[in-house]
Order: C-alpha cells, then structure tokens, then sequence
C-alpha cells in the first residue's frame, strides 16, 4: 500500500518516524521501567498521552487544515474511544475481584450473582446494581476493541450525512459538532447514562491479567504502542493526502462548488474524511485512558475540541507535523505550568505566579499566533527547511490557499 | 543534519534531568519532611480548593516555628491539578515518585478522589481527604477527615423531622456522586422513617444552573397535599446563588420551607447578600462561629495571614485536625514511614475546634460533633444544635448492600469487610 | 387536665424552694424545666409550655413571644432567665420575666441567648395564639393567624370562631373566616358544616386550600378476604392493573394472609445451612452453581421435610385472586369525602391550566435572557459573518462591572442605574478594541477569527479570576425588585426576571429602530447583504464593523448586569452563556433579530416544555434541548430567518 516511491517522494515522513523511534527508544532507556531510571513513570505517561495527543491533531489536521471542517466535536470522539476500552477494563478487572471473593462463599457462585455482584461493584458508587444494556460486550477485549473504531466510526457516519447531506458549512457546522460534543457530554453526565456520570471509569491503568506487573513496565508498553499508532497514523494520513484523494479534498477546502462543478461527490469525500478522522480519534482516545487512568464525561466537554483545533493552528495547518508540533508543545508546555515547576517572576509590586497567569499567556498566545504566524510553527519550520536547502522538501504548494476557503461567508 | 541536532538537544536535556533527579535523591534523607498538596488552583474547583492549600501551608508554617517535625523543617509542596480528574492521578503520581512527598492533604470531588486512589495503593502513599462526602468507601491509604454521610446528611434529616417536623421533602442536588449516592441514602433513610416515595422529591441539576424559577416553584406545588416541606441541599457551589435569589425572590421564608443545604458554607455565603436567607440551614461539623478558645486562635490567625474578611470553613477544620494528627502520629511513630504512621494515626486523637475530641476510628473516618447552623444576616451561621461526637461510618447502614460491609484496618486489616459472609470483598479499592 | 396541675403545683413548690426570694412564677416553671429550656426540643417543649401558660400571669404572653424571638437570656452566674432592655447594648440591663422590672446591668459576655429553633419557635407561636387572636394590636391578631395558618389545630377553631365578632379589621376579618371555614373543613364536628365549608372553596386554587383538601382524601391500601362493609372505600384495585401481582401478594404477607415467599437469600441461607459433608440433599456443593441447580436442591430439602416448601407462582396467583385489595379513606365521612373530592377535582383542573400560565412565564423569561445574551452575536455574526468565542466574557465584563459598581456606589437603585449604561459602555469600548486590533486583520479569515477569540476569551476569563478571585460575587438588585408577581399560588414570577424581561424587549425595539430606521442601520444591512457592493456605494465597511462590533458587545454588557442580577456573579458566567447563544443564533438564523428573537423564544420555551415532562432532571432536559436543535438544522440549516439573496450563499 505504502510504497518506497511514496516514502522516497515524501521524505518529511521518513524523517518523522525515525524521530519518532528515536524518542520512543531514548524515553524508554532513560525511564523506571527498562532504562536508567532518570525519567520518572509519572513523565513516561505524559509523554505517552502526548503522543496519542500528537495523533488525535492529525485527525484533526486532516479534517480542518486538509478538507476544510473546522470540526468542534473530535474529541467526543476520542472520549467515546476511551469508554469502549475503559468498559473492557473496568468490567474485568471488577470480574477478577469479584470471582475471587465468591469463590470464598460456601456456595459456588452462580453466573447471575457473579454479574450482580460485577454490577453492585461498578454501579454502586451511581446507586445500581443492575449491567446496563451497553455493557454487554464488555467482557469480550476482541469486541470492545472493534467498538473502539466502530462507534466513534458510526457516530461521524451518521452525524456527518446528516450534516453534509444538508450542506450545513462553515462556522454553521462548526457550531453543529460543537453542540455534538456538548449533547454527547451533558449525557454521559447523566448518572442513568450507563457509564457512571460524572464519575466516568477510572482505575483504568491497571490492565487486567497484568496487575502484578508494576507501572513502571506497563507505561513503556503504552508509551510504544502510542509511539506505534502515531507513526502508523501519520503514515495513513501522508499517504491519504498525497495522491488524487488529497488534492481533491484539497480542492474541497479552497473552493467546494468549483470541485462539485467538476463533477466530484463532495458530499461523499468529506463524509469519508470526518468518519476516518473519527476513527483515528477513538483509536488515539483508546490509548490515551488507560495512561490518564481516568474517563469522565468532562473530558469531552466543547472546550477540549476547541483546544484541539487551537494546537492545530499553532502548529500550522495543512501540514501533518505542524499538527503533532503544535498538540506537544502545547500540552507539555501546559504540564509544565501546572506543575508548579515554572519559576515565579517578582516583579516588586506584584509576583507573577505561573498557576493564575499560565492561561493569561496561552490566551494572547493563540491570539499572536493567528494573526502573525497564520501558517503556525510549522510554518517557521518549513521556512526554516527552504532557507537551508535548496530543494523544497514539503508540498509548499499544499500550504497556501487555506485562507481563500470561505472567504464569502 | 536536523535530526543530529535533535539529537544532541535530547541529550542535553537528560543529562539536566538526570542531574537533578540526582540532587533530589540524595537530599531525600536529610533534607526537609515534604508535604503534598493536591489542590486545584485554577479551573471551575478553585473556588473551593484553594482555601484549602492555604490552609495546609499555614498549618505547615505554624508548625516550623514550633521547630518542625522529627527535628526536620517541613516543606509544602503545591501542584496544581488545574479541576481536570485524571490530572490529579498524574500529579499525585509525580508527588509520590518525584518530589517523594510524605504526605498529602488533597481532593475536593469525590471524582478526583477516585482518580488519585489507585495512584496512592499502588504507590502506598497517605492522603488526608477533608471534605464531606458520600461515604461507601475505604482506602488503606486514606484518612477521610470530613463527614461521611451519617455525620452530616442523617443528623440533619433527623432534625427536620424531629424538630421541624418536616413530612414532605424535596431533595435538591447536583448531578454528580456525591449528591446522588447521599440522597439515595436519604431515600432509604425516609422511608424507613415511615415517608412515603411519593413524599419524596428529587431533582438533579447541571454545575453552575442558573435558572431556578420553575424548580422553586414545583417544591413549592409539593406544600399543596397539607404536608409541611422541606429541602435537603446538596446543590454544589456557586449555584446556590442563583437558587437562594429564586427562593427569596418567592417570598419563601425559612419559617414555611426550610432549606438545610450540605455545601454551603461561609465561603459560598460571601457571594451573597444574606437577608433574605436568615433561618435557612446547613449541617457542618463546623462553623467559624464556633464558641472555643482553639477556634478563636483559628481564626485569628487565618484571618491575620490572610486577610481580615477572610472566611474560615468545615472543609480547613478537616485540614487542621487532620494535619495536627499526622503530626502526631509521626512524632510517635519516630519515622515518615507510611505503615508506621498509618498504625500509629489509629486512635489518634486531637480536639475538634467545636469542642469535643476527635479520634481517628480503625475504618479511617473521625469521629466529630454535627451542628446546625442557622444563616444570620452577616454571612455567618447561628450554632442552633450541637450532638455528641459522632463516629463517621464508611458503608451506610441505610442500604442494604453495605449495611453488611464494614471497615477495619487494624484488626480485620480489610476496608470492605463483609460481615456476613465473613470475607474481605476487596483490599483495595475498585474506584 | 390532671397533668397540668400537678405541673403547676411542682412549678409552685420549687418557686418556693428556690433560694430566690423574688422568683416569679415564670421563673420558677423555667428554673424547674431548665434542661428543656436550654435546649429546647419542639418535641418535649409543650408540657413546659403549658406550664408556663398555666401560672397564668400577665406577662406570659410577652415573654413567649420574647422567646419566640430569641431575645430571652440566661445569666451564666446562676442560671436565672431575663428579658432585657436592648439586646444589642453591652453591658446588657436585665429585667425581670415576672415583674418587669429592671434588675441589674450584667457584662454581655456572661449571659448566654436561648435559640430556640424554628420547630420550637413555631410550637410557641401555636401556644401564643389564644393571647393573639383577640389583642388589640393588628399585628399580634395576624401573627397569631399566621401561626394557625402554618399548623392548624382543632383547638384554634373555637378561639378563631370566638374572635371573629370582635374583629374590627376588614382584612384581619376576611382572613379569619376564610382561615374559619378551613379549619371546619378538617375539623368541624357537624358533617353538613364541613361538607358546606369543603364546598365553598370551589374554583379556589390557593395552596392552603388544596392543602387542606388534599390530606380528606388520603387513602391506605389493604388487603382482604371480602370487601368491608364499613369502610369508606375510594377505589378497588385490580391485581396486574392497578397494582403488580407481586405488590399484591406481599400485601398479603404483610397481612398474615398467605405464607411468605422464599427469596433466593433465603433459598441459599437454608442451603448453606443444610451442608452435610459436601452435599445438599444428595446434590455435591459443587454443582450448585446455577439458580436452577439451587431450586432443584432446595425442592429436595422441603420434600425431606429440613424446610418449608416454596410457594409455586400457582400458588401465588391463587392467593392473590381469592383476595380483593382496595383503597379506603382515612376519613370516615363518605360525605366529607365526595365534597372533598368534587371540589378538588375542579381545582386540580384550573391548577393545571395556571400551572401552564406559569411555565409560559418561565419559559418567556428564559428566552428574553436568552435573547440578550445571544442578540449581540447575532449583529456581528450576521453583519461580519464572525463567531465571537469572546462574547460570553464581554456578559462577564457587565456582570463585573455591575458588581464594582456596588461596591462604590452603595444605594442599590442608583448602583444599578449606573451600572447598566456603564457596562454597555465598556463593554461596547472592549468589543471595538477587539474589532480593531484582532479582527479587522483577519476579517477574511472567520475560522480563525473564531480560534482568536478563543484564545482572547480564555485570557479575559483567568483575568477576571486573578482580579476578583474564583469567589462568587454578589450582585443585589434594589428592594423594589425583590420577590414575585404573584397570579395565584400557581403561576408567579420574580420581579427580577420581569425586569430582565422588560429590558430584551426595550433592546429588541431599539435594535429594531437602529437597524431599520437610521442611517447606521441601513449600512449595516448594506454590508450584511454584500460587503463590497456596499463599499462601492460609498459605505465605509470598516466603520460600519467597528460599530455594530461595538453595539454588539456593548448590549452583552447589559445582558451581563441582568444575567448577574438573577444569577452568580464568577469569571464563568459568560462561558455558561456562549453555546446556548451560539444554538439561539444558528436556530434563529443569523443577521436578523427577528430571527434571534424566534430562536431565543423557541430554545426556552422548548427547554421549560422539556423540564416540565422530567422534572428531576434538568441535565436530561437539557440533552434533549440540544439533540432537537441539531436535528433541527438538518431541516432548517440557515436557521427560521434565513437570509435570502446573495449573503445567503456559501
């Protein structure tokens, strides 16, 4: 599928993965776990749930900076991917203490208390005790996994031939995600919603089948395997936006009539692009909780897909690396400040104290970043890249006309 | 050639690393007793949470001056989990393995709780929690210094019912755990007590809900079948402004339909104009109107260090006798250690600041005096009804799925006990 | 009676054993009864009462109401109760609760003041009555009918009819024979009296009414072999229809009249305890691990004999259908009751209709907050074709500003009649810094004017909190805007909100006249329609921008002070505001307020409509809210006003 010609035509990929590795095996000798022990656990998860962060901006990248949709809603979807694995999680790893206790009772456990007991376990602390309809699977890692993709997937099918089908563009379907997102997380909120409320799932660091094996290891094995998926996922979305496919979604974004004139289902295009950016996200969703140990409905609120489309900005649209640029930096950035790490800056009259003013900056930051570098860092990189070489390594042509898209709105 | 200087960037900067990993181990011995605090600064929980982290950095002044602990200077180590839940499983985490904190005073929402848990069992570190919650759990590595429910929700149902005679409630909260699990205790508590379901209203609402009116008025309807009414709060933070504007703007006296709320206290009365609230109810084990000699020092020096209308609440009460016990227990247990401070915080007592001794119960909860406070005009609460001291329950009696479950960490060393089939269900939690 | 005395005459004893000379009466009742007095419980503070009523002396009224009032205080010294002059003087000067006479100045900080709770406050205010109802002071007579009126008694019916005659005050007078012929209606002893009494409140939808109805018809279910004779009965029950079968049979347990079921607790409890050697009635332990096994082994132990049978659902059925289960009425009165229920069934019905009456009330408010939280985003939405993230913290700079105002200006009325233009004005100021140095420069970019915004949005919110803190502030409206237009006891609604209301529509026709009617507007409509058209016709585009920016935020400041008003004052206010505000414009249709007035009426009577079918939950209303509006632009996707011509293109 993914030939030596595309890798060899496409450079900027190679030189993606092989950093990629190259962070994955220095995170890994340096952390608690395999290596020397100088990068805490703690910081092997962030970086891990920076990664999946990194793939979700690609989503998002190929949504907004390639095909035109300023989607407001990815993150529903990455939220929705992280319940289906949570479930599978939670569900069995509450299986194993139960099994365990029961075992004790002077009766053999039979299959209905076993389940009764499962549900009093997980659905006690939102006063049930009853397995709502939706966990029935959850016993089964194979079909929560394909629901990882699955849902997220069908979701974005279906609200998207709803959206696109009635041609609802712009800042219109902007919103539209938006108040997606926001059904999506008032009703999970929804103690009755079947996935505990505003408690979400939690505990889901610790893998069932693996609890004695320490953090330490298990955050390498989600620090590779986020390392794996955002490289297959940049993969995927280079090879997708570089042959016919990419420049008629490109076509899509810098004039959508002229591509339908000519014949084109655009309907159908960006019907494809918002489902597979859906997966992608459920998929980078997927990996992400297990690290953060913790899914709650909040996390899916408007605010974060706002975030999301902010880092894509930052780093530069319509460039894949500018989207993984802009989701690290600002992440980790983000960690640092709330850390507490960030020296305190006395000014005499009045000390700076990063906690209150951190989101101050981020604020006027998004704002500079708009207006004087509207192609973002990544910008500044391929700046960078023409100045040294002589030889224009990224598609620059692909980079320019974002801003003709809806200039008539 | 970029990717060689990456390269050598990446080198750089784990070398740096590396060294001060280096530096922060070796001061760990000797260097000063390190104290996490996990509260948030910034978010929608900073309202409340901050409070608390200056509550815990003044007790940990107060006791350098009284020359430390263990010989050693104490020091405050602040993190910021920004209201954002799996942060707090993060920085507890970075607590725990980075800084190599001792102990931490953390949490307000029981999400944030149940985040950081599985990090503090697999870790075993200790965490004092100091806000009142729902109950139904017990942590090896927790002390749960504020109210669980039967030290707060039941001893005031108990009062509308045996001195307001109360007969018709409606119950008011917000959508998240802890009001649902205290009013499906108080459910099965009413009905026990002979109200019928149909007398029972229950509502729940977003955080921040604004718009009150069509809620006041449907418990207002309730009076319509001659029964006297009143609301159990567990309505959360600033939307209890919104909701005491509607109810006073009803003409709604407490005289007609009490209001006992379970979060609102002088911090949350501040943002209000209390005029028209004067009568209406909550139950705390403490208020700043306290009439003790420690609660006037309390208070005072809050105020000293803080600023003059600077407010004192439950949830800095459950810091103080919490942080005042750890002291304790260390100094008895001669070590930081978390197992040996663990056994020696069973039966650790220290006064309450209501009057009364507070003892730290084998299931991790205290045991503390419950008042009822009246609101008076100035935002603060009239003491109306002090009990004895009251021993905090982990599993309610009122259910029936934990009125068999019992915690003890010292003798059964199991916080889910079953006691009817005599087994542990579980040693650590399920979150 | 008997009681009673025999209180007094302790009451007299210890008066006279008390070492006090001058003990009154009173006093020694309260000496005698300290414990209760000091901690007064509303359930073992009427014998103390009565006592206290039975000295009999002139000054028991006042000091009950002094009581009443938590005025009364006890001196630490020796425990003696007293009135005093002026509670809030230091030192206090005491008086006697007997006498009234003054005793003494005594330092504040060695009395302590009796708080009675509102349960005791209520039993002593329902004691006081009998003084009330016939003083001279119009106030005490409606005190004393307020205490009736909040906990009717059999005994107040005769003292209530006594003091009607003498009761020179119209109003006073109508409250008591309409309070008179409620307490007959519950507890008159002639039957025709009452029924008369129940059906003179027909069409009365007052609370107290239906209070007083409701409880005539409250109603037990039982169960038994035959349907009683005597009883009133309201309604026989049909098992499967009107009650589950199984509601039914444990009705019959509960009445001893059929043996109770095994449960599976019991099933297993009887098993584990019938454990010989690994085997349950010849089945290995081991297998019993599915109900159907355990059923099978416990059939075993009751054929043995070990245990009782289970009852077989046959068997259950059976008793349920030899049985009847019916309703009865508490009250006796089959008359009572049919009065009771006719009148009540024509009030529900009006109830309703006014229960309607209120929610279109709630749901017209909801929407006129709607509407002036979303109008300003309509303008520039629709003249700029730019989304305002920022909008929701320029309703926070009104709030804001309202709540500074205050603090300096202290007379409500005039604070709030400053604030309101003072928050357009700043507000109006900050929307045309934000349109001149933000968004002109991406005026061709309105994704990425949205992400601006954003970004200028979470900068101002975190701003507000470093500078007023995370704490809620108060906002207090003037007294006259304090409680509710009240219809009825149904349908009623806060001044505030009527104001608020009032406001969105003096907006919505000044807005009108602006846009149609001046010079501005018509530009403004000029550029909506087709920007550069317009600019070649001699409209400056960039002006025309600036302003309507600014007129836009301008009223999201006002829409703040009113938000502020009926809601909490924090730095998230707006950010609670921006999604509702974005649905209102997209559903009404962007660049006309006609349609933001469609859309904001729309969004909140279909929330109330919504909240009115769940009411436990305003989270689900809410949901739902937002799933009908997405479902709705897939019908609608330029809103109910769309623009027609060219600016209705892509």
């Amino acid at each position: 599928m993914i030939g030596r010609t595309f890798l060899l035509r496409h450079p900027s990929v190679m030189v993606f993965i092989a950093l990629l590795a190259l962070f994955t095996v220095g995170a890994t000798v340096l952390s608690e776990g395999f290596g020397i022990g100088l990068i805490s656990t703690s910081f092997v998860k962030t970086l891990g749930k920076t990664l999946c962060l990194c793939l979700i901006a690609i989503a998002m990248d190929l949504v907004w900076g390639y095909c035109g949709i300023l989607s407001l809603g990815h993150f529903a979807f990455f939220g929705l991917g992280g319940y289906m694995i949570g479930m599978w999680l939670m569900y069995e790893r509450t299986k194993s203490i139960v099994v365990e206790q029961l075992d004790a009772a002077p009766l053999p456990p039979t299959p209905e208390e076993v389940r009764e007991a499962i549900g009093s376990q997980i659905f006690g602390v939102v006063g049930g005790s009853d397995i709502p309809a939706i966990w029935m699977f959850a016993d089964s890692l194979i079909i929560q996994l394909a629901l990882v993709v699955l849902v997220p997937g069908l979701l974005a099918l279906v609200f998207g031939w709803l959206a696109f089908r009635s041609r609802v563009t712009g800042v219109y379907l902007s919103i539209l995600t938006q108040a997606m997102t926001l059904a999506l997380s008032l009703y999970l909120f929804q103690n009755d919603s079947g996935l505990r409320g505003n408690n979400g799932l939690s505990g889901l660091q610790n893998i069932p089948g693996a609890e004695r094996i320490s953090q330490d290891i298990v955050s390498i094995w989600f620090l590779w395997a986020s390392a794996l998926a955002l490289g297959a996922g940049y993969l995927f979305a280079a090879w997708m936006v570089s042959g016919k496919f990419g420049n008629v979604v490109r076509g899509i974004r810098d004039d959508e009539a002229r591509v339908r004139f000519l014949g084109y289902n655009v309907e159908a295009y960006k019907l494809v692009v918002f489902t597979v950016t859906a997966v992608i996200a459920g998929i980078a969703g997927a990996l992400y909780y297990p690290q953060a140990g913790i899914i709650n409905p909040a996390e899916i609120a408007p605010i974060a897909s706002i975030y999301l489309a902010v880092w894509v900005a930052i780093g530069g649209r319509g460039r894949l690396y500018g989207a993984v640029i802009g989701a690290a930096l600002v992440s980790l950035v983000s960690t640092w400040f709330t850390s507490g790490q960030a020296p305190d800056i006395p000014l005499g009259f009045y000390t700076i104290e990063w906690v209150d003013w951190w989101l101050v900056l981020l604020g006027f930051g998004f704002v500079l970043v708009t207006l004087f570098a509207p192609q973002g860092l990544g910008g500044l990189v391929d700046a960078l890249v023409r100045n040294r070489q002589t030889v224009a390594v990224p598609p620059a042509a692909a980079v320019k006309p974002v801003e003709k898209a809806s200039e008539a709105t | 050639m970029i990717t060689a200087a990456k390269n050598h960037r990446l080198l750089l900067a784990s070398c740096l690393l590396a060294t001060t990993a280096l530096i922060g181990a070796a001061q760990a011995e000797d260097g000063p007793i390190k104290v996490g605090v996990l509260h948030s600064l910034s978010g929608t929980m900073a309202i409340s949470e901050t409070t608390l982290k200056d509550t815990v950095e003044m007790l940990v002044d107060e006791q350098n001056e009284k020359g430390g602990l263990l010989g050693r200077p104490l020091e405050a180590v602040v993190v910021d989990p920004a209201s954002d839940w799996p942060l707090f499983a993060e920085k507890a985490r970075e607590l725990l393995t980075v800084e190599d904190v001792d102990v931490i005073f953390g949490s307000w929402t029981s999400v944030s709780r149940k985040a950081a848990l599985p990090v503090l069992e697999e870790l075993n570190g200790l965490m004092f929690y100091p806000v009142q919650y729902e109950g139904e759990e017990s942590s090896k590595n927790v002390f749960y210094t504020g109210a669980a429910p039967n030290q707060q929700a039941i001893p005031a149902t108990d009062y509308f019912l045996e001195e307001l005679g109360v007969e018709k409630f409606a119950l008011l909260g917000t959508d998240y755990v802890y009001p649902r699990t205290t009013n499906r205790i108080l459910e099965q508590y009413l009905k026990d007590n002979g109200i019928a379901e149909e007398d029972i209203f229950v509502n729940y609402t977003p955080f921040g809900h604004s718009d009150w009116s069509s809620i006041v008025a449907d418990v207002v309807a309730l009076g319509a079948d001659g029964k006297k009414v009143g609301v159990i709060s567990t309505i959360n933070g600033d939307a209890n402004v919104g909701f005491y504007k509607e109810l006073a703007a009803a003409g709604i006296s407490a005289d007609d339909i009490p209001v006992v709320a379970f979060s609102v206290g002088e911090e949350e009365l501040s943002g209000l104009d209390t005029s028209d609230l004067v009568g209406h109810l909550a139950a705390w084990n403490y208020f700043q109107s306290a009439d003790t000699e420690p609660n006037e020092e309390f208070v005072a020096a809050w105020k000293a260090r803080m600023g003059e209308d600077r407010v004192t609440n439950d949830p800095m009460e459950a810091h103080y006798i919490g942080f005042n016990m750890w002291v304790n227990a260390v100094t008895e247990a001669g070590t930081t250690d978390v197992d040996a401070v663990r056994e020696a915080m069973w039966g650790q007592e220290f006064p309450n600041l209501t009057g009364g001794m507070a003892t730290m119960l084998p299931n991790h909860h205290l045991t503390k005096p419950v008042l009822i406070g009246e609101i008076t005009e100035d935002g603060q609460f009239d003491i109306i009804s002090q009990t004895e001291e009251v021993a905090g329950d982990a599993w309610t009696d009122f259910l029936a799925e934990s009125a068999v479950l019992k915690s003890d960490w010292q003798e059964l060393g199991c916080g889910m006990f079953n006691t009817e089939t005599e087994t542990c269900v579980q040693i650590e939690s399920n979150y | 009676m008997v009681r009673l005395f025999v209180v007094f005459a302790i009451a007299c004893l210890g008066a006279i054993g008390t070492a006090h000379a001058q003990t009154g009466p009173i006093q020694a009742v309260l000496q005698d009864n300290r414990a209760d007095i000091e901690r007064a419980s509303r359930r073992t503070v009427q014998p103390v009462l009565d006592a206290i009523i039975a000295t009999g002396g002139e000054r028991v009224p006042l000091f009950l109401e002094r009581w009443r009032d938590r005025v009364v205080y006890q001196r630490d010294a020796d425990g003696l109760f007293f009135l005093v002059e002026d509670e809030d003087a230091d030192p206090m000067r005491l008086i006697d609760i007997d006498t009234g006479a003054i005793v003494g100045d005594v330092p504040e900080d060695e009395m302590s003041r009796l708080r009675p709770n509102s349960g005791v406050r209520g039993v002593i205010a329902t004691a006081l009555v009998q003084f009330q109802l016939s003083d001279p002071d119009p106030l005490r007579r409606a005190a004393g009918l307020t205490a009736i009126e909040r906990d009717p008694e059999a005994s107040h019916l005769t003292a209530l009819r006594a003091s009607i005659d003498g009761e020179a005050d119209p109003a006073l007078l109508a409250r008591k024979t309409r309070l008179e012929r409620l307490l007959t209606a519950t507890f008159g002893a002639d039957e025709a009296a009452r029924v008369t009494a129940i059906e003179s409140f027909a069409g009365d939808i007052a609370v107290d009414v239906r209070a007083t109805l409701n409880p005539l018809l409250s109603t037990r279910m039982r169960a038994a072999e035959t349907l009683p004779e005597d009883a009133n009965i309201a309604r026989v029950l049909e098992p499967g229809d009107d009650i589950a079968v199984d509601t039914a049979y444990d009705m019959l347990v509960d009445a001893d009249l059929a043996p109770a079921l095994v449960d599976d607790d019991a099933r297993d409890a009887a098993l584990i305890a019938n454990i010989d050697n690994d085997t349950v009635a010849g089945s290995a332990v081991a297998t019993l691990n599915t109900n159907a096994a355990r059923d099978a082994a416990y059939a075993a132990l009751a054929e043995a004999g070990t245990v009782p049978p289970a009852v077989t659902p046959d068997e259950r059925a059976a008793a349920v259908a030899d049985h009847v289960f019916f309703e009865t009425y508490k009250e006796p009165s089959q008359a009572v009751t049919d009065a009771a229920r006719q009148t009540l069934g024509a009030i529900e019905s009006r109830v309703g209709a006014y229960r309607v009456v209120d929610l279109g009330l709630d749901g017209l408010s909801l929407a006129s907050i709607y509407f002036l939280a979303a109008i300003g985003l309509a303008i520039t939405f629709g003249v700029m074709g730019v989304i305002n993230m920022a909008h929701g913290e320029f309703i926070m700079i009104g709030a804001y500003t309202g709540f500074v105002v205050q603090q300096l200006v202290p007379n409500y009325t005039a604070s709030i009649a400053i604030a309101l233009p003072l928050a357009f004005a700043i507000a109006f100021l900050a929307g045309v810094a934000l349109e001149r140095l933000v968004i002109r420069h991406l005026m061709h970019r309105p994704l990425e004017t949205l992400l601006a915004t954003f970004g200028i949005s979470i900068a101002l919110q975190q701003l507000a909190k470093n500078i007023f803190g995370t704490q809620a502030r108060p906002l207090t409206a003037p007294g006259w805007l304090n409680g509710s237009w009240v219809i009825n006891d149904v349908a009623a609604i806060s001044y505030i909100r009527i104001a608020i209301f009032i406001l969105a529509v003096i907006f919505f026709v000044l807005l009108w006249f602006i846009l149609n009617r001046t010079r501005l507007g018509l530009e403004v409509r000029a550029v909506t329609q087709n920007s550069r058209m317009a600019a070649s016709m001699g409209i400056n585009p960039d002006r025309v921008n600036m302003l309507t920016f600014g007129l836009g935020s301008g009223i999201a400041g006002i829409a703040g002070v009113a938000i502020g008003l009926y809601a909490q004052v924090t730095s998230e206010l707006g950010a609670s505001y921006i999604v509702q505000s974005f649905m209102t414009v997209v559903v009404g249709g962007v660049g006309n307020i006609w349609g933001t007035l469609a859309g904001a009426g729309m969004i909140g009577s279909l929330q109330k409509i919504i909240e009115w079918f769940n009411p436990a939950n305003t989270l689900a209303a809410q949901t739902y809210m937002i799933i009908f509006i997405i479902i709705f632009i897939q019908f609608r996707p330029k809103g109910i006003f769309a623009l027609k011509g060219r600016a209705a293109g892509d």
